[in-house]
């Protein structure tokens, strides 16, 4: 990366380089739980999801679900990864009323999955960010404490359901670093239908490590934990407000203290939750319900047969095949269901204008509209029928933006709106003569004054011409003989 | 025809399939003679009406094919019953009613076994003679104030006393085999993962087996033929054939090599004990089997590894009672003071003492000293037994150091109470299969047991072995019936 984009934090000509490690957690997609067959379905009313397994009954054991054993292998592969052969659930053991077990199986010493890595786009080229593992976990239950007065509810429908916690390296340098590195983990893991990476439902939340050190330092700074964010945006504030707050501490002569802090939204700043001291002793040991899971080279080979054009290899293909920018190339491919409807749109059309037309109009509405590309109110198939009216000269690039503008109103079929709105372009080089002429005739003085000189009044000419043929005209024939009649 | 709680399982399905009692003769007998028995306090809850109804039912259409028809049973009051209080002999569970059945009773049910109660136990298994129960001590029916053993205390009197033909215990450090042997019965761990732990409340769950505890050798094939079996939803149950052990229940052994392992000569062993290994060497050596001297290094070293792992997999499998979703709860002003109160109210000293333990070997810092090494020493204790079994074919050692002590005798010294699994534990931290069969008497005419070692899965050789040698030694356990009541 070159040195003007680093994000540096600046104090009195001193410069501070922000260090920021990842534990992103997501949710595994499975119509069932880790060890459980209970539903995990989103939205449903409270413990109405919950197996005795889930609630801990006694005398009730975990089951493994090979599903989501394939889907962490899945995950392992895409972030490009090793993957354990063996690996061992081990107990974490702490109360808590959400809890049933009063202990978390997760993976410690030997997690499903070793190092890997992602690479990143930034604006001045490619960063590749270090994995340190991947290891599989059982959520919690929810704790709800504003229902009831008096009492703390529980809602067990998330207890037992598979998580996939990703740690990352301390590689991460800037809030837009983890803006690009959280969507490209989500887009990989929607490429590979591991995690739908739904925020706002809580399928990806992360823990965001953050430690500072002046530019130039080698070693690392004390770092501080930030719990549970659940946006792009917190991750980022959190950062942000994280780091200066270090920064403050260090100027003033003072240390930081090693912990566990939480992010206040509403504050934007971050406090503290427990000190080292207070740190859990989570009592890690192997969970004896259940025996080293052991994974073999057929499945392995077997996944890796599946697994689908990841984001680096489509963006490489789109540019090599398709000759587009890394630019265009990168927006295209950031999510599984842009690049889909890229391809199908280009199946049948011209793929410049279908680049345009996607990361352009298509973008905007959705923007607008707050709506994701799989609900795009535009089909592939009619999109590429408009793409396709404007290479064969059937309309003008400004009629398709009208004709676009009310296929967004239900699909409809752009050659149905040019044909009843009569949208067709006029290439009919008499038609526009005569249009033309009119134009002459009724501008005498503009002729004049353009023919002594005023070049710049060319553009006058054809926006008239355009305005007669009510924005139908082609625009190269109305260039061509208007330069004819004025020049001639 | 015998009085019929006296008769064996073999005895009862016999006098069933050829129609001469009813189930329902056989489950009043039993139920009678519990009336008169409370002052073994054998019982936490009693099914006795609704078995009085199965038993009916099953006599207005019984079905001769199952293994069990219409035989009533009591078990150990760790099993999950589908509808019947489950306590585990604590007061934190004492109003626990559970919707599901355990494996390995549903499989007593399925082989047309009728459900006659709960019995005491040791509170969560953790025990020796049957004291830390919520619902108070068991008496022996051997002698007035003497312990049952444990933790499958309630069992062994049970089965001693004429109360229920058969029963199933469960045994992590030698709950099954020591009760056993106290009370003049058999009782046989499996193999772990022969049993499948579904349902079972889990002590320690790499070690908790359940067996059956019967009155003969043939009982005991038969009732584990019934209750061993995969169970998927087991992750530690093993996928193997099975034997039908009563079917292939014999007692030619000869040519058969059993080991005598020299460890087990312990310091100031009574010489009872002493003569009753001596015994039932030569028991063996009679039947034709051939005597080998075989050498178990780390044995000394069991019980210190089973009292850390042990309470390791306790301290966590027991934090799931913490008032929040079922069983005892205690009121406090937040969430921690209602933990501490209902779990301080709600456990017995020996469950806060090994909770306590095993928290204490898991937390950071002693986790390699203790529960680590102790990993690797179980390992080393397995492989003795690999070594040894290289060489023999199943090994003889007496079951317990000592015969029934009295009530309250070693209630304030723990590790003198732990010292009564010392035989046991070994097996269990290595996964085999063990029984004890009663074999003699000591001078107080308390039965003694002894205890046969197998290779895993070879079930079948221990039982035959115990076969031969329970023809031998032709025990009878004359008990006077002194606590019945009119």
């Amino acid at each position: 990366m070159s040195k003007n984009s680093e994000y540096l934090i600046e104090r009195e000509n001193k410069q501070y380089e922000v260090i920021i490690g990842l534990e992103v957690h997501a949710q595994v997609t499975s119509e069932s739980k880790l060890f459980s067959q209970s539903s995990t379905k989103f939205g449903a009313e409270p413990n109405t999801q919950v197996s005795l397994v889930d609630a801990a009954f006694p005398g009730m054991l975990p089951v493994i679900n090979e599903f989501c054993i394939e889907q962490a292998i899945k995950t392992g592969i895409g972030l490009k990864a090793k993957i354990n052969k063996k690996s061992v659930f081990d107990r974490k053991n702490y109360f808590y009323a959400d809890l049933p077990q009063g202990y978390q199986i997760s993976q410690y010493k030997y997690p499903i999955v070793g190092e890997g890595k992602v690479i990143l786009d930034m604006p001045n080229g490619q960063k590749e960010i270090g994995i340190e593992r991947l290891h599989l976990e059982q959520d919690a239950g929810k704790s709800i404490h504003d229902i009831d007065p008096n009492n703390t509810l529980v809602d067990l429908n998330r207890s037992g359901v598979a998580l996939m916690e990703i740690v990352s390296k301390p590689d991460l340098r800037s809030p837009d670093e983890v803006n690009v590195y959280i969507k490209k983990l989500r887009s990989i893991m929607r490429y590979l239908g591991t995690c739908d990476g739904n925020m706002q439902e809580g399928s990806l939340r992360a823990d965001v490590n953050v430690s500072v050190r002046l530019k130039g330092e080698t070693e690392f700074g004390t770092r501080c934990e930030i719990k549970n964010v659940n946006s792009i945006k917190f991750m980022q504030m959190a950062i942000i407000s994280e780091a200066n707050r270090q920064i403050d501490l260090l100027e003033e002569g003072k240390e930081i203290d090693q912990e566990t802090r939480l992010f206040d939204t509403k504050r934007n700043e971050t406090r503290s939750m427990r000190s080292k001291e207070d740190a859990h002793d989570y009592r890690y040991f192997p969970d004896p319900d259940l025996l080293p899971l052991e994974i073999s080279q057929e499945l392995i080979e077997k996944i890796k047969s599946d697994i689908p054009e990841l984001p680096d290899e489509k963006k490489k293909r789109f540019i090599d095949k398709f000759n587009l920018s890394p630019y265009e190339a990168t927006i295209l491919v950031s999510d599984i269901e842009t690049s889909n409807f890229f391809e199908e749109v280009i199946k049948n059309s011209d793929v410049k204008l279908a680049t345009n037309w996607i990361t352009g109009e298509l973008f905007a509405v959705l923007n607008e509209k707050n709506l994701e590309i799989s609900q795009s109110p535009v089909s592939a198939k009619n999109l590429s029928k408009l793409i396709n009216l404007i290479k064969d000269g059937t309309i003008s690039g400004k009629i398709a933006k009208t004709v676009f503008e009310q296929m967004i109103d239900g699909d409809q079929d752009p050659l149905i709106i040019v044909k009843e709105k009569g949208l067709k372009q006029e290439s009919d080089p008499k038609a526009i003569e005569e249009l033309i002429n009119k134009v002459i005739e009724n501008n005498s003085d503009k002729v004049a004054e353009y023919k002594s000189g005023k070049d710049k009044l060319f553009g006058f000419f054809v926006g008239q011409a355009m305005k007669e043929s009510k924005g139908k005209g082609n625009p190269q024939l109305i260039n061509k003989i208007l330069k004819e009649k004025l020049n001639g | 025809m015998s009085d019929i709680t006296s008769q064996s399982l073999f005895e009862l399905t016999s006098n069933i399939k050829e129609k001469k009692l009813s189930s329902e003769e056989i489950t009043k007998a039993y139920i009678n003679r519990a009336e008169k028995s409370k002052k073994l306090n054998i019982y936490i809850t009693d099914n006795f009406e609704k078995a009085i109804d199965q038993s009916k039912k099953f006599d207005s259409n019984p079905n001769l094919d199952f293994k069990l028809p219409g035989i009533p049973i009591a078990v150990k009051d760790l099993f999950c019953t589908n509808g019947v209080r489950t306590t585990a002999g604590s007061k934190i569970l004492n109003n626990f009613v559970p919707t599901y059945e355990s494996t390995v009773t549903q499989n007593l049910w399925s082989q047309g076994a009728i459900l006659l109660g709960k019995l005491n136990c040791d509170e969560f298994a953790m025990g020796s003679s049957n004291e830390t129960s919520f619902f108070g001590n068991v008496q022996n029916p051997v002698g007035e104030n003497l312990v049952p053993g444990g933790s499958s205390g309630g069992s062994s009197a049970a089965v001693a006393a004429n109360l229920t033909p058969v029963t199933i215990g469960t045994d992590t450090g030698g709950s099954i085999r020591q009760p056993a042997s106290f009370t003049g019965t058999v009782g046989l761990k499996p193999t772990y993962g022969s049993c499948s732990r579904y349902g079972i409340v889990a002590f320690a769950s790499s070690l908790d087996q359940a067996g059956p505890m019967t009155k003969n050798v043939r009982d005991c094939s038969m009732l584990l033929e019934v209750i061993s079996s995969f169970d998927q939803k087991d992750s530690t149950s093993i996928d193997y054939k099975r034997n039908c052990y009563s079917k292939e229940l014999s007692k030619d052994i000869k040519g058969k090599k059993i080991g005598i392992p020299k460890e087990y000569r312990v310091d100031n062993m009574p010489d009872e004990i002493e003569q009753l290994w001596k015994n039932g060497i030569s028991y063996a050596k009679d039947c034709g089997a051939e005597i080998i001297d075989i050498s178990l290094p780390h044995t000394n070293y069991a019980l210190p590894t089973y009292y850390i792992v042990a309470p390791a997999e306790a301290s966590s499998n027991l934090a799931r009672y913490d008032g929040v979703k079922y069983g005892f709860r205690s009121s406090g002003q937040n969430l921690i003071e209602m933990y501490e109160k209902t779990r301080s109210e709600g456990f017995g000293d020996e469950v806060k003492r090994r909770i306590m333990i095993g928290t204490y070997v898991l937390s950071s810092g002693y986790y390699d000293a203790y529960y680590l090494k102790a990993q690797k020493v179980r390992q080393l204790i397995k492989k003795d037994f690999d070594d040894a079994f290289s060489k023999v074919d199943a090994i003889l050692t007496p079951s317990t150091p000592s015969s029934a002590f009295k009530i309250g005798e070693k209630t304030n010294d723990p590790v003198s109470m732990y010292l009564n699994d010392i035989f046991t534990v070994p097996i269990n931290l290595a996964g085999l299969p063990g029984i004890s069969i009663p074999a003699g008497k000591d001078k107080n005419n308390y039965p003694l047991g002894l205890q046969v070692i197998g290779k895993p899965f070879d079930e079948q050789n221990i039982l035959n072995i115990s076969y031969a040698l329970e023809d031998k030694i032709n025990f009878k356990n004359d008990i006077s019936d002194w606590w019945l009541s009119e």
